[in-house]
């Protein structure tokens, strides 16, 4: 699974830049990691923020602890977002913040998103 | 020859793809939006806030008239504004987010209805005397303009409204002394305690 995501993660960073006129296969070497909903959430939020902590994240996409965290858990395997937990008194904190290649991984889905309807549009 | 009929008429998966692609990326301005709001509180801002209301309390304490007395706070809430949108402005250029998006226009809006009627109600409640009423009122409506706006933002920013609103209730049933002290208190320490809490924690 790690491994598969880690690979997925190089591939699109090798540069899969879509390639005009086959939009459907570039539709398919999408970065799959951030192709889900919850997960482009994640970053779309934190590409705005410093840090938002689990609870926030929460109620910002609407979702639940279940789901966030399974997401959450994928994006830390990408390395695209880092998590570090500590206590605020007894009360245990959760903050997640976006890494360099997590950025540059939304830039290049927004990149992938505008190309695809460039091409779409162009036809 | 057999005729071979495609399944999907030609163009349907583009325009799938296509409506895709625009769908998501409205997913993702929308979810920049909401989650900007986060930043849309300067920290720093209102940091600054709270030492220029210490100076104004300091300043209006020493006041001898009611008149001259309200000038001294009028000219803090005129400044404590413009440090306020200039502070916004600066965060959300750093944020690389726009300062009036949907969600941003409607904290503005929301935040500064109950500064309005707060601005009205001191004009009325001067004019019949009732000045002694003027800090309590201030307080109460400006943290109420703190919980409501916050309803978009962080807990800490409804916290702070909170407190300022408990403030403004002790400051309406104590004599009006107590006033200028009680103010020192909130938009002074209370602006720069919670502002540096909203600094430290939410990036500014």
């Amino acid at each position: 699974m790690a491994r598969s995501i880690a690979l997925n993660r190089r591939r699109a960073e090798r540069g899969l830049e879509s390639v005009p006129g086959d939009a459907e296969r570039s539709a398919l070497s999408l970065d799959r990691v951030i192709h889900e909903r919850t997960r482009l959430g994640i970053v779309s939020a934190l590409a705005v923020n410093s840090a938002l902590s689990f609870s926030e994240l929460k109620a910002l996409l609407r979702t639940t602890d279940g789901n966030l965290s399974v997401h959450a858990r994928k994006l830390e395997t990408a390395e695209y977002v880092t998590c570090t937990k500590s206590f605020e008194g007894r009360v245990p904190r959760t903050q997640f913040r976006l890494t360099p290649a997590g950025r540059r991984a939304l830039e290049r889905y927004l990149n992938h998103m505008e190309a695809l309807i460039r091409v779409t549009r162009a036809r | 020859m057999t005729q071979i009929t495609p399944i999907r008429p030609p163009g349907a998966s583009e325009s799938r793809l296509h409506d895709h692609a625009l769908n998501d990326i409205r997913f993702i301005r929308q979810t920049m939006e909401r989650a900007g709001v986060f930043t849309a509180v300067p920290g720093w801002g209102q940091v600054v806030v709270g030492g220029t209301a210490l100076a104004a309390a300091f300043f209006a304490s020493r006041e001898t008239t009611p008149a001259l007395w309200l000038a001294v706070w009028s000219v803090e809430a005129l400044a404590a504004a413009l440090i306020g949108v200039a502070a916004m402005a600066h965060k959300a250029r750093m944020a690389e987010v726009p300062l009036l998006s949907p969600s941003g226009r409607r904290f503005t809006l929301t935040f500064s209805l109950p500064l309005v009627a707060a601005a009205i109600l001191t004009v009325a409640l001067f004019r019949a005397g009732l000045y002694g009423l003027l800090p309590g009122m201030w307080l109460v409506l400006y943290g109420t303009a703190f919980v409501s706006g916050g309803a978009f933002s962080v807990p800490v920013v409804r916290a702070m409204g909170y407190c300022f609103m408990a403030i403004g209730v002790v400051a309406l049933f104590v004599s009006h002394e107590w006033g200028n002290a009680l103010m020192a208190l909130s938009f002074g320490l209370g602006h720069i305690v919670f502002g540096l809490v909203i600094a430290r924690k939410y990036g500014g």
